[in-house]
């Protein structure tokens, strides 16, 4: 379909035309309908300008069911190296493994999501981390719904004057809380791996009989 | 592309069978292609006769119970845990499932594709064998042996009836963790390594054969008869040659040889030869305690059992006994008791065993204090659970090390509670938090505050202090803080009538038509809250009461109102029935809990009886007694 709205972004490449246009679509309302993308990087650090992507590791979740066959895990080249945080993610520069360039693996990763709901730790995180590999490429930022399952935890949590309501809870606070193995913690795909498993518990708990709306999920 | 995560599944599997049997390449490949499927407690996987699923399944964290549907009656067949497959008949028959299965606990599935998994039978016969064999027999189905090449479908009702009996056709329970010396260990040695890991038998062997078996007799008889002086070593007093026999020794093969030799152990061997290696060892205390139902036999089970996993499944068998026990209608009194003694060892078993996994002892005095339910003798199910640690005062410059390790061992104590079924408390009222773990001192302070300052949220608070057992450690610690809180608040009006207040938020449950009031909203509309609305307001009801005749020491509701019918003969009548009407909502609940797998604290109203909805009425009328009683004397009027 052609988009009429969109003319001024005629000269954007074909692989993200074919993103962006999965966006007419109307999503799905009920949670139990959508097609939810649980994803992680690993970064050379924390700064959005200097810092680079090490690895994306993704998996599908979809009517409470997380597909392996559905996975997503690449390693990237990288020019810039910091061997400061090499002793967490424990990716050195010249990695044996496979890796592509930043570019290949956003057109891989944006094929992979469509128009799914991005799902993550401390989304924003991650998300503003690779809407900064997408303004080098001179592309628009992700159009795709995020949920942070920090947020989401702590909505589980009672509202109670005896628990703190603004905690930021970490991904191992919330392993240890659903008795999920933390294995393979800090490899992008381990932790969103990680992350799905929580996030299925947690809509396991939210949505108790496969009617929750996405919109009741993102309610403050 | 790397898959670190077909990888990961793939290290789960490789332990079990059929996958142990692929190789790398296949099991990879299965991993690759796995759907991870999140359960909660009681969701369907499959139902009888539902279409067959293109996938079988794996358990890989949780449990599955299998069920068959026998006139609408559910009659459990199996429950498949860590490692277990089910749902095998759509890879032999194009049918549709004959069983149901469901989560019986919160669980994580693996899904594994048919299609794919087909030519890997195809093509390993070993893997064929096991699937059929598993699928045929109904999987670890204990009637199997008679069963066999039968498929559920046919087996006759009547004798499924007859055999739920045939305990000792079952295999043999074996004990994989055995206590090995080698012939020339000094018998002290050995003495002591008995003692440590709390074995009543030890297997000398030489390069894992066994040479010969020490059991205590052994040493009484050896030993203290005076045959053998205390320097010999294992060789000289063992009894030899062993009786041993394969892992596939049923229960009753095994009593009979323990009777013909005299025995109480039995070596397992890889082929039941004293010629190969040791796998097990059997004795007559596990089959014993696998027979289950006797609260002696669990209680020995718990304070022996050395890891969470064999408590979880002790947990189990409490549960059955509990079962067991309101069908035979024993006296609520006698239940309470029984299970409390259990889940108070299950409890202690844990804080032991997780002492030990800290490499320092703990550095200063503690109790560790159970609240809540488990406090007050009431808990019957596996709630939630409510915790605190108390520690003798250190000097300040070592109290946050000190804190320190005591949050290190809540955490791994409440970690391991929740393993065996006691849910994280939803307001963080555990040992782990740092707000439930302080120096007597700190309480002391604490508490003083909560007295002083009392807010709705701090009365609450200080309630747990006036309904709590202490578990494990230094009794001294927990009674110098309650003396601390009775002292604080003797002749406090303003605490006490607060207190009154809060014994009154919840109104009597039965409404202005004498019609039930329910939950207006939330997950649980339209059903009863049986907590909120009857046990907590006669559990309130009873400490305020008790606490205002400045008794400690009692924290059962039904045993406090039988402490107040002999103080105030007046209402002699009014707390007997108090006391009775705790007993009957606590029964009441546990049997609704137990029907459901749940907490049972969510009644629907529409299952239930005449008779069962007249009995809670004549509760309520209770409560409603009880709280005028409350209102007139403690002089609160609605309002507060």
């Amino acid at each position: 379909m052609f988009n009429w709205f969109n003319k001024k972004h005629e000269n954007h490449p074909d692989f993200w035309k074919a993103y962006e246009e999965q966006f007419q679509e109307k999503p799905p309302a009920k949670v139990s309908d959508i097609r939810f993308i649980v994803f992680d990087t690993e970064t050379t650090g924390f700064d959005y300008k200097k810092d680079r992507m090490l690895c994306i590791g993704a998996v599908t979740v979809k009517q409470n069911q997380i597909d392996v066959s559905e996975t997503f895990e690449y390693y990237l080249k990288q020019e810039k190296f910091n061997p400061e945080t090499v002793k967490i993610h424990g990716i050195l520069q010249n990695e044996r493994i496979e890796q592509i360039s930043e570019e290949e693996a956003i057109r891989n990763f944006l094929k992979f999501i469509g128009n799914s709901v991005l799902v993550a730790h401390h989304a924003n995180f991650d998300v503003t981390m690779f809407n900064a590999a997408l303004r080098r490429m001179n592309l628009p930022k992700l159009q795709n719904r995020v949920l942070d399952t920090g947020t989401l935890y702590r909505k589980t949590r009672l509202t109670s004057n005896l628990i703190d309501q603004n905690k930021n809870y970490s991904l191992d606070e919330i392993a240890e809380a659903y008795n999920i193995d933390v294995k393979d913690r800090h490899t992008a795909a381990g932790d969103a791996f990680i992350t799905a498993l929580a996030f299925l518990k947690i809509l396991g708990r939210l949505d108790k009989n496969g009617n929750l709306l996405f919109k009741e999920l993102t309610e403050a | 592309m790397k898959n670190t995560i077909a990888a990961r599944i793939a290290d789960f599997l490789k332990g079990y069978p059929p996958f142990s049997l692929l190789n790398e390449d296949q099991l990879l490949a299965v991993s690759g292609e796995v759907k991870v499927i999140y359960l909660e407690k009681g969701k369907p996987v499959f139902k009888q006769g539902e279409k067959g699923h293109n996938l079988f399944y794996v358990v890989n964290k949780g449990a599955i119970a299998l069920e068959k549907m026998n006139n609408s009656e559910v009659e459990a067949i199996d429950k498949c845990d860590e490692g277990d497959i089910f749902g095998l008949r759509p890879l032999f028959a194009r049918e549709n499932y004959l069983i149901n299965a469901r989560a019986d606990e919160e669980s994580i599935i693996y899904g594994i594709s048919i299609e794919n998994f087909k030519p890997i039978i195809e093509g390993n016969f070993r893997v064929a064998d096991f699937l059929m064999q598993s699928f045929a027999s109904n999987t670890r189905n204990p009637y199997s042996s008679e069963n066999k090449g039968q498929l559920v479908s046919t087996i006759d009702n009547s004798i499924r009836q007859s055999s739920t009996n045939l305990f000792e056709l079952q295999p043999a329970p074996i004990t994989r963790k055995v206590v090995k010396v080698s012939p020339t260990t000094p018998i002290q040695k050995v003495a002591a390594l008995m003692s440590e890991k709390r074995a009543t038998a030890v297997l000398v062997v030489e390069n894992d054969i066994p040479q010969g078996i020490i059991t205590s007799e052994v040493f009484r008889d050896m030993i203290a008869g005076g045959n053998f002086g205390i320097q010999s070593s294992a060789s000289q007093i063992m009894s030899s040659p062993v009786i041993c026999y394969p892992k596939s020794i049923t229960i009753a093969q095994a009593q009979i040889t323990m009777m013909k030799h005299r025995i109480r152990h039995i070596c397992i061997t890889r082929d039941g030869t004293p010629n190969t290696k040791v796998i097990g060892i059997l004795s007559e205390h596990n089959i014993l305690v696998s027979e289950g139902h006797n609260p002696s036999i669990l209680m020995r089970a718990i304070k022996n059992s050395d890891s969470t996993k064999e408590l979880k499944k002790i947990r189990n068998k409490v549960t059955l006994l509990l079962k067991g026990y309101l069908e035979n209608n024993i006296p609520l009194t006698h239940i309470s008791r029984i299970i409390f003694e259990l889940n108070d060892a299950t409890i202690k078993r844990i804080i032991e065993r997780c002492i030990k996994k800290i490499p320092s002892p703990p550095p200063a005095n503690f109790a560790w204090l159970s609240l809540g339910s488990q406090g007050r003798k009431e808990q019957l199910l596996q709630t939630d659970q409510d915790n605190a640690i108390i520690f003798e005062d250190v000097p300040s410059e070592n109290l946050e090390e000190t804190r320190n390790y005591f949050l290190e061992l809540a955490r791994k104590v409440n970690k391991r509670l929740n393993i065996i079924g006691y849910d994280y408390c939803p307001v963080d009222t555990m040992a782990r938090n740092s707000n439930w773990c302080r120096s007597l001192s700190e309480w002391k302070e604490h508490s003083a505050k909560w007295i002083d300052r009392s807010g709705n949220d701090e009365l609450l608070l200080s309630s747990i202090f006036f309904d709590y057992d202490i578990t494990y450690g230094d009794v001294t610690l927990s009674n110098r803080l309650s003396d601390h809180i009775f002292e604080n608040i003797r002749d406090n009006k303003r605490f006490i009538s607060f207190m009154g207040a809060t014994a009154l938020r919840n109104p009597s449950p039965v409404g202005f038509f004498r019609q039930f009031l329910v939950e207006q909203n939330g997950e649980n509309k339209n059903t009863f809250d049986i907590k909120k609305r009857a046990i907590t307001p006669i559990t309130d009801a009873g400490r305020l009461l008790i606490l205002h005749h400045q008794v400690k020491n009692i924290s059962n509701t039904a045993e406090r109102f039988e402490k107040l019918a002999q103080l105030e003969p007046n209402n002699k009548e009014l707390f007997l029935s108090c006391s009775y009407t705790s007993k009957a909502l606590l029964k009441f609940r546990t049997r609704q809990g137990l029907l459901h797998r749940d907490s049972g604290r969510y009644i629907q109203l529409a299952n239930l009886t005449k008779e069962e909805k007249m009995k809670l009425k004549r509760c309520f009328k209770t409560i409603r007694d009880v709280q005028e009683l409350i209102k007139y004397r403690f002089g609160i009027s609605n309002y507060m």
